[in-house]
This record gives C-alpha cells, sequence and structure tokens, in this order.
C-alpha cells in the first residue's frame, strides 16, 4: 500500500471493530481473531469504509491529532500493511 | 490463533454447544462419546442469559458449535440472542439443514462468520468420511450462498489419514469457493477421534509431507487466504498450549448447560463441572472446581514445573496427559521432555494398521459384519 494513497481500505468481511468495556479498549474482532487496537488505531480503522481513500484518513488524523502529516502518513501506511498482510483490512481499488 | 496485548485475563471466547444432534457422523467427532440428548438442551431464554452474563464478563466472540446447530429449529432466535449481547457471532456448521433462505435469516439476525467442514475433495470420499450420503454436494452449494450473500467463510478440513494427502487440494478447494480463511487441522485424538485412532492416524512420513505443504501454500496463498494449521500432536516435540491454557481464554457450555473448560475436560474423572442452570457464568469461571484444576502453574508437575516454555505451552492438553500418561497432572506426552513421550510415539505406529472400514461412526451402533448368510438354512422346512 505503500505507494497508494489512492486506495480506499475497508475491513475484511467477517471483520469488525468493537469497543470492549470490560478491557476498555478498541478491538479489532475477526474470524479466531482478536486484536487490540491500540492507541489511535482505532481513528484510522473507523475510517477504512470504503469509501475514504488513503490520502483522506491521513488528512483527517492530522487534523484529529494536530500532528505533522508526513509522520502520521508513515505510521497509517505501516499499520494498514500489516493488517492487509494478515487479511483482516481489504486494500481496496 | 489470539492475540491480547495488555489485554486482562477474562475469557475472550465461549464455545456454545447448543445441540449434540447432527446429521454427519464424522469419526473425529470431539463430542464426548456419551451425547446429549434433545430432551436436555437448554432452551433460547437460557442460551440469551448466558451469552448476556459471557459478554458482561469479557467474552468477545461466541461460537455457536454443536453437532449441528441447524439442528434446532430456533437457531436463529439464538444468533439474534448472541448479537444482541454484543458478541461476534460465528457459526460453526456442517451446512446440513441451512439452505439460502435460512442463511439470509441468520445474516439479518446478525452473524458475523461462518465456519464450514470440509471431509475431503472428492464427494464419494467425502460423503464416505462423514457417514452421511450427498453432504459434499450440499457443502459447495452452501458454500457458494454464503459468500454470495457477502459473509465471511472459513472452511475447516479435518486432517487423518483418509484425506491427509489431499491438504493442497483441500486449501485450493477453500480457496475456489471464496473462503478468506481455511482451517488444516489434524486430528485431535479425543471423544470419538481417539475411539477411531487406528482407522485414523497418517504416517509419520505422511504428516511430515502435510507439514510442508502447508508452508508452501502460505505462500502460494499468501495474498488470497489465510492459512491456520493445528499441528497433528502424535508427532510432535512440544506440546500445544491447549486451548491457550486452561480455565484462560474460553469456555465451553455444553447442550445440557455444563460450562467445561475444553470441550474434552468430560473424559478427565473425578472433576466437578458445574451448570449455567445452577450458577452464575462469572462465578463458574472463577470459582467451580473444574476451572480451578489446572488454572496457573500450581497443579504443575515436573518435567512442567521448572520448565522455561511453563507460560507458554501451559503444560500442554490435560486430555491426551490423561488418556496416554495415565493422569491428567503429568506433562503432556507430545513434549520430548515427557517420560511418555516414546508411549506417544509408539501408540502412532501402532494405529496405523487400520483401515476406514473400521471407522465407528459418531453417535452410531458400532458396525460389525453381518455373519455370513447359508445358502440354504438348515431348519428350513423342519
Amino acid at each position: 500500500m505503500a505507494d497508494s494513497g489512492a486506495a480506499r481500505p475497508r475491513l475484511a468481511p467477517g471483520v469488525r471493530l468493537h469497543f470492549d468495556k470490560t478491557r476498555n479498549a478498541w478491538v479489532l474482532l475477526g474470524p479466531e481473531r482478536v486484536i487490540e487496537a491500540e492507541g489511535p488505531a482505532h481513528e484510522v480503522l473507523q475510517r477504512c469504509d470504503g469509501t475514504r481513500s488513503v490520502a483522506q484518513i491521513v488528512d483527517e488524523l492530522a487534523v484529529l491529532y494536530v500532528a505533522d502529516r508526513t509522520v502520521i502518513e508513515s505510521d497509517v501506511i505501516e499499520m494498514l500493511d500489516e493488517l492487509v498482510s494478515k487479511r483482516l483490512v481489504l486494500k481496496g481499488p | 490463533m489470539i492475540q491480547t496485548g495488555a489485554l486482562l485475563l477474562s475469557p475472550l471466547g465461549l464455545l456454545a454447544e447448543v445441540t449434540h444432534r447432527c446429521p454427519l457422523a464424522c469419526p473425529y467427532c470431539s463430542n464426548p462419546l456419551e451425547l446429549d440428548s434433545r430432551a436436555q438442551e437448554l432452551d433460547a431464554t437460557t442460551w440469551r442469559r448466558v451469552f448476556h452474563e459471557a459478554a458482561a464478563m469479557g467474552v468477545l466472540q461466541v461460537h455457536l458449535s454443536g453437532g449441528e446447530p441447524a439442528a434446532r429449529r430456533d437457531l436463529q432466535a439464538l444468533v439474534v440472542v448472541a448479537h444482541e449481547a454484543g458478541l461476534y457471532t460465528n457459526l460453526i456448521t456442517s451446512a446440513i439443514g441451512l439452505d439460502a433462505k435460512r442463511l439470509a435469516g441468520l445474516q439479518h439476525a446478525g452473524l458475523d462468520h461462518v465456519q464450514l467442514s470440509i471431509q475431503d475433495v472428492e464427494a464419494t470420499q467425502a460423503d464416505r468420511i462423514a457417514g452421511y450420503d450427498g453432504a459434499h454436494v450440499r457443502k459447495l452449494a452452501f458454500a457458494r450462498h454464503v459468500v454470495n450473500l457477502g459473509l465471511a467463510l472459513t472452511v475447516n478440513a479435518v486432517i487423518h489419514r483418509a484425506n491427509v494427502g489431499n491438504v493442497t487440494a483441500l486449501v485450493a478447494l477453500a480457496a475456489e469457493l471464496g473462503a478468506g480463511r481455511v482451517e488444516v487441522a489434524h486430528a485431535q485424538y479425543h471423544g470419538w477421534a481417539l475411539r477411531n485412532r487406528k482407522a485414523l492416524m497418517p504416517t509419520a512420513d505422511q504428516v511430515v509431507q502435510a507439514m510442508d505443504e502447508v508452508e508452501r501454500l502460505r505462500t502460494t496463498y499468501a495474498d488470497r487466504i489465510v492459512i491456520d494449521l493445528v499441528v497433528p500432536d502424535y508427532y510432535a516435540s512440544r506440546p500445544k498450549p491447549c486451548m491457550g491454557g486452561w480455565a484462560r481464554r474460553s469456555l465451553n457450555v455444553t447442550p445440557s448447560g455444563k460450562v467445561l473448560p475444553c470441550h474434552a475436560a468430560e473424559t478427565i474423572p473425578g472433576l466437578e463441572f458445574w451448570s449455567v442452570s445452577d450458577h452464575s457464568l462469572a462465578e463458574i469461571w472463577s470459582r467451580s472446581p473444574a476451572f480451578q484444576a489446572f488454572r496457573g502453574t500450581d497443579w504443575m508437575r515436573e518435567p512442567c514445573r521448572s520448565c522455561e516454555r511453563r507460560d507458554i505451552d501451559f503444560g500442554g492438553c490435560r486430555c491426551q496427559a490423561l488418556a496416554i500418561a495415565g493422569d491428567a497432572n503429568e506433562a503432556d506426552p507430545a513434549c520430548a521432555l515427557s517420560p511418555h513421550h516414546a508411549k506417544m510415539q509408539a501408540l502412532a505406529e501402532w494405529a496405523q494398521a487400520g483401515e476406514m472400514a473400521d471407522y465407528q461412526y459418531r453417535g452410531r451402533p458400532a458396525l460389525h459384519p453381518p455373519p455370513p448368510r447359508l445358502a440354504i438354512n438348515p431348519r428350513a422346512g423342519s
């Protein structure tokens, strides 16, 4: 996904984001998978809706966290690459 | 396969065995030899309470299993209450009894994921393993319904001597059906599988080859399907961290409401299981004798007690320790450090003498060849 800011990622079928009240944490739930969405990860995942591009997601997070866009971009891309390799997120067109 | 990060040790998963009834009769079924009857099954109202109690104590995922869950006419009501409780709802099914319409109803009720069992790649052989004519074709049609509805699909293939050579073809079939994930699950020799061990056990060479195939397939299918492997204990040198540790990650409720730390736990004599009819799930999780019996590491003997891996594999499987070492407090004999490891290897070798014809199908009376019939009844006419 490194070169594809235009891609519109979405959660894979059978994967959803859930707020776990017991552990006070966001988790990504999939088939036989429970992955804690630490820190700002849930803000990224909530935006993986198949309509927003990676570039848009980065823009929105840069505003939300009042942070350097370049830093946000590399974090977001690294995280999405990892979730794509686990097939929890689909790259999208 | 659960990653937890900093999550606390409240359970994450609930295996809800809503019925033991099943049209199939797979000889490796993980259900106990003594099956609960329909009359003993918990009703949907009780399951609703159990699901809400589970969610309140931190359970995130429920696996509706059996038997065949679709044998219950109120399956959709069970999905509704699981979903309402906020649980990620997974249906573990043989597909028999689920047409496209009923499946759409389950999706509407909030079903998150479907896990479908496939016995083999070729229909005649697959149906013979399942003990049910026509099952395979119906499974393929069902898988297509699942994918067409946009539901997530996992294919589960239990691996044993009759299909161990077909791992590549099974993964290819799962991918072709549109599954996002496939489980290559070497048979676990408990319950019916233990009874059929001699007819199911592959050879060491077959297992090595099947494991190599999975490694290659993971590369080939990296961007198409997730391949999860359940390793074959009898040829292992280190035990599996069974259930992620006893009473640590998940619980299992039987059709009649008994709560077990794992589905085979009832094979261990002397354990006291509590029922959801008498106690809350949280009470059972924290206080019931069966859950306390092997929780943590205090129960361990050597070689586990001083082992550097004791918090990694938790001594392996208690049921397997009982079945082979003769004592549930021993190390899992799958471990090369167990004094009973050689016995397990010898059992694997011994077991290779069986045949498919020797299958004792789950829940069906033992089959014996009929006595030879005499051409002429000697007492005829007398």
